[in-house]
């Protein structure tokens, strides 16, 4: 397959990222090359959704150029080409998070994968599964434990879980920084604990949370643990298996690919014994008019028609990621990271969220303006052809906990460079002017 | 004037400070009243907006709330231009102003019926910026109707 990215041996040099590096990295990525507003694009929104090199772009375009047709159905040879290519970028995307083939299930993105999840047990409450699926049945008494830093789509599933089923839902409190409270942690987590969801790196704080410790906790109680690696996945080197979680879920948009494609990962023997959520063609062995028999995982859970040019395009993204290295993209966004919460700390009226200048943190800052909405901010550095996130960030209850309703967040990844960080800092520092914060 | 200007008028600006009619203390007059409560989901920006009208006219307008510029001056501007409105005349106002935010900045404004309010003409380019200009708008729109009975004019 051609693709016209920057050869690979320029990214796979041993040395950490420079701003010359990252510059010719962004001549892959098209659409870092417009303009806004008469200004050059400015791109820190990645957190939301990342910006897609040439070579994923390609992969989309060449799949349905070349071999279109539907997997795992017909044996014509457009089948069988685009059935090996979706395979293969199964493969691809499970050695990425180190994860095995069989236990990587596609989904439309992380929030249909914690959804999957959810039902999945709900279905299990219900006795379905059998005997098998007995350990993922929950009942009045049993506890989902979550934490108050999540994303709402590792939060409402999980209510909504708990609502059907009878279970209790629980969650770790965070401190005044940001972080869990990890004593508390230990109190929550117990016996009751059928449950524990949270996220590895917080898409609002930017910390990143203490897995062993959690799963430690976990594993004491006798509990399943899902991880939400959405803001890990695609940022630093991440391996599920060394992490000992029993669930992961990430979206392929925030890890260079595209809009449409996200995963489930689960432990082959859970996700084996799992009942089904969606149900219908493809994922089945005998069909009945009375009932069905299903395959095991990851069929078992793709039922319909499946995403297919997405996931070799996520292939494709992953490809470049790791060819480009998990490592030092790590090293450069936290030195990005380091940039920008350093400086947003030396403007006047700034409050940055979560861990202090020094601390740990993934390349992102969220912050407050005082007097000033981040409305009003986001429209500021708009103008400037400089992309944000305003709002909540889908985490309403952690800015309710941080006192607050609205924020702005600057987010990075591998194609920032410290020019933008900086020009990004000199517009923030003009925003309480420009609309008389503290008159 | 840049783009941004052209959005933040001064008048918006001066509003967004200064919130003519905010506070729900104030006593309401005599009257039939209501309050609605308005909510933009995507930024939290949050409205509670209490109309006492009596005698077909709205006698007063006061409201409650949290959000970004564009929203708070534009509760302030409404609030200054609606109390004392008959209701037909308010139905008018509002009426004119929803117009302009759907218009995409292709109209003109009439400023003889937006008078201040038409310094709002701006945000209608801005997709997102919309809903913040019209919430204080939906809530009295609401509030007026349900004081005056169903009937806002
Ligand atoms: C931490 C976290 N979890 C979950 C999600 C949900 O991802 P998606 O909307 O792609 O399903 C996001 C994305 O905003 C996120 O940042």
């Amino acid at each position: 397959m051609a693709v016209a990215s920057i050869p690979a041996a320029l990214r796979r040099s041993a040395d950490s990222l420079d701003d010359a590096e990252v510059l010719r990295i962004r001549n892959d990525f098209p659409v870092l090359g417009r303009e806004v507003n008469g200004r050059p694009l400015i791109y820190l929104d990645s957190g939301a959704t990342s910006q897609n090199p040439l070579s994923v772009l390609e992969a989309e375009q060449e799949f349905y150029e070349q071999r279109n047709a539907a997997v795992h159905r017909g044996a014509h040879h457009l089948a069988v080409e685009a059935t090996e290519a979706f395979e293969d970028a199964r493969q691809a995307v499970a050695a990425f998070v180190g994860a095995r083939y069989e236990e990587i299930v596609w989904t439309s993105n992380a929030t249909e994968a914690v959804n999957l999840l959810a039902y999945s047990f709900s279905n299990a409450s219900l006795g379905r599964g059998g005997e098998a699926a007995a350990r993922f049945a929950l009942a009045p008494g049993d506890e989902i434990v979550a934490t108050e830093m999540e994303h709402h789509a590792n939060l409402i599933p999980w209510q909504e879980l708990a609502a059907r089923t009878g279970a209790t839902f629980r969650y770790i409190p965070v401190d005044d920084d940001g972080a869990l409270r990890m004593e508390e942690a230990a109190a929550i987590i117990g016996p009751r604990t059928k449950i524990l969801a949270f996220t590895h790196a917080s898409n609002v704080l930017g910390t990143v949370n203490p897995v062993p410790e959690l799963v430690a906790l976990a594993r004491g109680a006798g509990a399943l643990v899902v991880l939400d690696a959405c803001q890990s996945a695609p940022h630093l080197p991440l391996d599920v298996k060394a992490l000992d979680v029993d669930f992961a879920v990430f979206s392929g948009h925030k890890m260079l690919g595209p809009t449409g494609i996200g995963a489930l990962y689960g432990r082959q023997e859970l996700l084996d014994a799992l009942p089904p959520f969606l149900t219908g063609g493809s994922m089945i062995t005998k069909v009945t008019m009375e009932g069905a028999g299903y395959l095991p995982a990851p069929q078992r859970f793709e039922a319909g028609t499946q995403r297919i040019s997405q996931a070799i395009a996520l292939a494709a993204a992953v490809n470049y990621l790791r060819e480009t290295g998990m490592e030092r993209i790590h090293a450069w966004e936290t030195a990005l990271g380091r940039r920008l919460v350093e400086g947003l700390s030396a403007i006047d009226g700034v409050r940055v969220l979560g861990p202090a200048p020094g601390q740990e943190r993934i390349g992102l800052a969220a912050f407050d303006v005082a007097g000033v909405h981040a409305h009003d901010v986001g429209q500021f550095l708009d103008d400037r052809g400089i992309a944000v996130r305003v709002g909540h960030h889908c985490a309403q209850p952690l800015h309710r906990r941080l006192g607050l309703t609205a924020t702005t967040r600057a987010s990075t990844y591998l194609y920032n460079t410290t020019a933008e960080i900086d020009a990004f800092l000199a517009a923030v520092s003009e925003v309480r002017g420009y609309f008389r914060a503290g008159e | 004037m840049s783009g941004l200007d052209a959005l933040y008028q001064q008048i918006i600006l001066d509003h967004s400070k200064a919130r003519h009619g905010s506070g729900l203390d104030t006593p309401a007059p005599a009257g039939a009243e209501a309050v609605s409560h308005q909510l933009n989901p995507v930024c939290g920006d949050e409205i509670t907006l209490r109309a006492v009208v009596e005698g077909g006219r709205i006698r007063q307008l006061r409201w409650d709330g949290a959000g970004c510029a564009i929203s708070m001056a534009s509760a302030s501007v409404l609030s200054d231009l609606a109390e004392g409105m008959e209701l037909a005349e308010f139905g008018v106002l509002a009426g004119a102003f929803r117009e302009m935010m759907r218009s995409r900045g292709k109209i003109e404004p009439d400023e003889e019926v937006l008078a201040e309010a038409a310094a709002f003409a701006g945000v209608s380019r801005y997709a997102a910026r919309v809903k913040c200009a019209m919430l204080a708008w939906v809530a009295a729109e609401d509030a007026v109707g349900r004081a005056s009975g169903g009937a806002s004019g």
